[in-house]
């Protein structure tokens, strides 16, 4: 699944969150989409999801544009918001099948997928734990396997990995690297060892607007720094009153 | 078939939250009981059996407008608003989602107020199953006008101003005291609002008044259908961000 942004815009009075983003993103690659806070990231990512109408522009999917088909994009994508948005009072298994049927899965289509996610991401052994009672690392592994459940061909993670310990990252970046080549997948992260681990290829965002685009090497290059963080900071760098 | 697996989803929600429920169920109950031990001792009758109980089952519902609000609020304060804006559910599926659980919970608090009503002197006619009915009409303007709070609001906001609305739907309502006896602009702007045509309603069925029942309902399901429309477009509003 390709997704060609075309200047793409969201303005609210005065002020522009997102300034004429334009980029296409490649089937099956890991794009990371970074910036400082409030940098238009997660305007971008709800703009893409159909949650914020764009004021220009638009993103071509293969199902539909998000402005002119909004229900038939919406169908083929999945998201995991920064916060953890999993139900409290339903177990993982009950989670994991109501996101499946709300997306038009029969119920035993959705057991079906729900016991292949619980397996991917090491939640059979919490099935009949109510989420509110699971920790942080495994509310965020929920919430990405509810995203997967649909099987979708462009998955936007937002934070995947905020508040995970070690070993659960480290789990999560590992399921990632097996999905890498069949989804499409945008995230969005203040750890840049994550995204030196998982991206293709990397947007930073500065202001609303794409300052650089490439792979990581290329953008090590183009600023003469050998890590990609020291590259982000010459490349978000405010100006010195 | 998406809002029922919503509406499944919110029912578990709410009835595996018991306290919050019992609350909403016990109150009208004890208020039942208060107010008639004190008729007992009350030289006039303000508070008989058959004028207390349609009045009381009217108030309990505003437990209904603080359950659909704080559900909604919170969803939206965890982000799982965000999660489901992003699927292919409408904005009809989302409210009839956040009210159809509220109805047997509705008929439940009447049933449990009414076996208490019994209890209490209340005699049985063939009238108190229309009341049944009409109450249950009754009981969705309460549950849209939570549900609308819920939709502006946080969780947290909503039980701030649930402390407003409780003292606007007693003090406006007639139920523990005849409007008229305050008069003037009190009386007319209590007319304005649907809470005393619910409780007449109610009470009208009781009298046999049927004629007056339906005038009084009119206006409750005038306003129940605005709040709902109110509702479904905010809603979408919000859904575009």
């Amino acid at each position: 699944m390709t997704i060609k942004i075309k200047s793409l815009t969201k303005r609210y009075k005065e002020h522009v969150a997102v300034n004429q983003l334009t980029l296409d993103i490649q089937q099956g690659e890991i794009f990371a989409l970074l910036g400082q806070n409030a940098a238009g990231k997660t305007t971008t990512i709800k703009m893409l999801c159909g949650l914020l109408k764009p004021s220009e522009g638009d993103a071509i999917f293969d199902s539909g544009t998000i402005v002119q088909n909004q229900k038939a994009v919406k169908q083929i994508i999945n998201i995991s918001p920064q916060e953890t948005a999993v139900a409290p009072n339903l177990t993982v298994h009950e989670n994991l099948l109501f996101i499946g049927q709300i997306y038009g899965y029969t119920k035993d289509h959705a057991r079906h997928h729900a016991q292949e996610q619980m397996e991917l991401f090491g939640l059979s052994s919490r099935q009949h734990n109510k989420a509110k009672t699971l920790s942080g690392g495994y509310q965020r592994r929920l919430s990405v396997a509810m995203a997967m459940m649909t099987n979708p061909k462009v998955l936007f993670l937002d934070e995947p990995t905020l508040g995970m310990d070690v070993r659960s990252r480290n789990d999560l970046w590992n399921i990632l690297m097996q999905l890498k080549g069949k989804v499409t997948i945008i995230v969005t992260s203040h750890y840049l060892q994550e995204i030196e681990v998982l991206a293709d290829r990397v947007g930073i965002m500065h202001r609303g607007q794409l300052c650089a685009l490439g792979t990581i090497q290329k953008l090590m290059m183009e600023t003469g720094k050998k890590s990609l963080e020291d590259a982000f900071l010459v490349m978000t760098e405010e100006e010195l009153l | 078939m998406r809002a029922t697996v919503f509406a499944t989803r919110n029912h578990k929600e709410i009835v595996r939250d018991p306290i919050t429920l019992l609350i909403g169920m016990g109150l009208p109950i004890l208020l039942l009981g208060l107010f008639s031990v004190m008729q007992k001792n009350m030289p006039f009758a303000l508070y008989e059996i058959n004028n207390l109980t349609p009045g009381v089952i009217v108030f309990g519902f505003s437990f209904l407008t603080l359950f659909s609000g704080m559900l909604l609020g919170k969803d939206k304060s965890s982000s799982f608003l965000m999660r489901i804006f992003a699927s292919p559910m409408s904005a009809t599926d989302y409210i009839l989602g956040y009210m159809l659980p509220f109805i047997p919970i509705a008929f439940l608090q009447i049933s449990l107020c009414m076996l208490t009503a019994f209890f209490l002197g209340l005699s049985f006619n063939k009238s108190l199953l229309l009341m049944i009915l009409v109450l249950l009409v009754i009981s969705s303007l309460y549950i849209g006008i939570g549900v609308l709070l819920g939709t502006l609001f946080t969780d947290k906001q909503v039980g701030g101003i649930f402390a407003i609305f409780v003292n606007i739907t007693t003090w406006l309502s007639g139920t523990w005291f005849t409007l008229d006896m305050i008069g003037g602009t009190f009386q007319s702007i209590a007319q304005l609002l649907p809470f005393v045509h619910a409780v007449n309603a109610a009470r009208d069925i009781m009298d046999g008044a049927y004629v007056d029942m339906l005038r009084s309902l009119a206006v409750v399901i005038g306003y129940t259908v605005l709040i709902m429309l109110t509702a479904i477009s905010t809603f979408k509003r919000k859904m575009q961000g």
